[in-house]
């Protein structure tokens, strides 16, 4: 097991009501695991609470990175929310918190 | 094959100056562009000029003109910005004042005006993207509507010659897309080039977001010297060939990295990344590092512009209250829970009319919620937060005041409460027909 923080890398977008967290592969070899595991269902699992709507994953093997556009997670939108973080800008952190199943090797 | 360099002097309306004053002394550049416009700036900017006809215009503007003019003057390099938020016109009154106050009356400066739809959209039927509505439901809460222009009439107000071109509303990346379409004649239904080009302006949009800032985790990804970030540079060749960079000892770094985050940052559906001027598609981009702090991007493509102007209006939405106060040590995090039960309780019971509230421990669970916290360790230190949303000034103000209370009225040892109540300027969308809004350029003298 692994944290998907080893092997990628993360950043988080807002537009209104909706998140975006791109997940890039440190090294393009490891992008078949984050094609693999880190899907649309486990990320909207994994953010339990915070995303309302829908999970939906973009694949950009150029440049081995998935992108993860989440509506509904923005307390309504970046400009009322009442959330501290109104941006969601550390949501990113959240999402590399996720584990990993890579051979010790393959790291 | 004839090159440009474009540097990026703000990501934001409250960006550092020192880098933009680094880049036009030390960067080899021809252009400047400051993106100082964010969401609701131009909503919040229209209150301004409601009350004082002459204002409406970004804040720092002046602090940033004054120290970036006398370079760029004497470089010959040229400044396109947003800073006109509500009052591109004012903005450019303001400019050619200070230019002539520093020696520099040749200046030649242009407002780009026309972004301000409001009268075209007001009574309308046109629907509101983010949720179920028109724009003349809002009725009186209505405050501003203006379109995203595209690069077109700030590449006008260059190829007539201005050395400062100021616009309000515009599409963010348009503003580096100017300078390439003015510079290189580039069609505007060549969609690929416009698709590259939209790639550049997209990277370096954000300043500081591509040389490392908003990046660096400690020990597994570390930039250096980020306290003197630099800001970034885009060379740019007429055929659309793009390298990143930044000023040689600056702070900071240009890598792969960074540009494969800023590349997704804000973006949906990379197939379609809808701009005023083009449909952009980043799903073949490539991003290679050439050498240190210089990182080349090519594959931007594009398809054909959309028939509608994205058009952000801003409206009156809601008052927001909020109060914080802290706890320590030792049963910290229980006396935290004890004291959210505790205003949760008593907004109840005095009747305080909020139609949304959160209860939250800032260490503990305000960031990702419960459930996605469920497995952290207790902290030393908890801060209880209460926010709720009302419909007028007075009931936000009693959020804050029942936070407050459990200074004396709370649990043990609480301390440093904190409390604000504020009105809502939210922002949200609809589609506007391009032709209804209908862009100009004036010039001021100095």
């Amino acid at each position: 097991m692994a944290k998907l923080r080893e092997i990628a890398h993360s950043r988080t977008g807002d537009k209104g009501n909706t998140s975006n967290i791109s997940v890039i592969a440190y090294d393009e070899k490891h992008y078949p695991l984050l094609l693999a595991q880190v899907t649309s269902a486990r990320v909207k699992a994994h953010f339990k609470g915070v995303v309302e709507g829908e999970v939906v994953r973009y694949e950009l093997p150029n440049i081995a990175a998935l992108n993860f556009v989440m509506t509904g997670t923005l307390g309504g939108g970046v400009t009322r929310s009442l959330a501290l973080d109104a941006h969601g800008k550390s949501l990113s952190s959240a999402l590399l918190d996720l584990e990993i199943e890579a051979a010790a090797d393959d790291k | 094959m004839r090159t440009i360099r474009i540097g990026s002097g703000a990501g934001y309306s409250g960006d550092r100056i020192e880098p933009a004053v680094e880049l036009a002394e030390k960067g080899d550049i021809q252009y400047l562009v400051f993106e100082c416009l964010g969401e609701r700036t131009v909503a919040l900017a229209q209150q301004a000029r409601m009350k004082h006809p002459d204002s409406g215009y970004d804040p720092l503007l002046e602090e940033r003109m004054r120290a970036v003019l006398p370079v760029c003057a004497s470089k010959g390099i040229k400044i396109v910005t947003n800073m006109g938020a509500a009052n591109p016109l004012a903005a450019a009154r303001k400019t050619a004042e200070i230019a002539k106050s520093l020696g520099l009356s040749q200046l030649k400066i242009a407002a780009v005006i026309g972004d301000d739809v409001l009268d075209a959209c007001k009574d309308g039927d046109l629907p509101i993207m983010e949720f179920d509505g028109t724009i003349k439901q809002l009725g009186n809460r209505l405050l501003s509507a203006n379109a995203y222009l595209g690069a077109e009439p700030m590449a006008r107000a260059l190829s007539a010659g201005a050395d400062v071109v100021i616009t309000g509303r515009a599409s963010d990346l348009a503003l580096f897309l100017a300078p390439m379409i003015h510079a290189f004649g580039w069609a505007m239904d060549d969609w690929n080039l416009l698709g590259q080009g939209t790639v550049a302006g997209h990277l370096l949009e954000c300043a500081g977001q591509i040389t490392g800032g908003y990046f660096a985790d400690p020990g597994i990804k570390d930039i250096p010297d980020l306290a003197r970030l630099g800001f970034p540079i885009g060379e740019i060749g007429e055929d659309g060939g793009l390298v990143i960079t930044k000023v040689e000892g600056s702070g900071g770094a240009v890598t792969a990295q960074t540009c494969k985050e800023q590349l997704l940052y804000e973006v949906h559906d990379p197939t379609q990344y809808i701009q005023p001027d083009v449909v952009a598609d980043f799903s073949q981009v490539k991003v290679e590092q050439i050498a240190r702090d210089r990182v080349r991007i090519s594959g931007g493509r594009g398809t054909k512009r959309t028939g509608t102007l994205k058009v952000s209006v801003g409206y009156v939405d809601s008052f927001i209250g909020e109060g914080q106060i802290s706890y320590a040590g030792p049963g910290a995090l229980a006396r935290g829970r004890l004291a959210l039960e505790i205003v949760r309780e008593r907004l109840r019971l005095t009747g305080v009319a909020a139609s949304e509230l959160r209860f939250e421990l800032i260490g503990v669970n305000a960031l990702h919620g419960a459930q996605v916290a469920a497995h952290a360790n207790e902290p030393y230190e908890v801060r209880v937060r209460v926010a709720g949303r009302t419909e007028n000034l007075r009931e936000a103000v009693r959020i804050g005041n029942e936070v407050e209370t459990l200074y004396t009225n709370g649990p043990a040892a609480g301390g440093g409460a904190f409390k604000s109540a504020r009105d809502v300027v939210a922002v949200a969308s609809v589609l506007l027909p391009r032709e209804l809004a209908k862009p100009s350029i004036q010039f001021v003298g100095a």
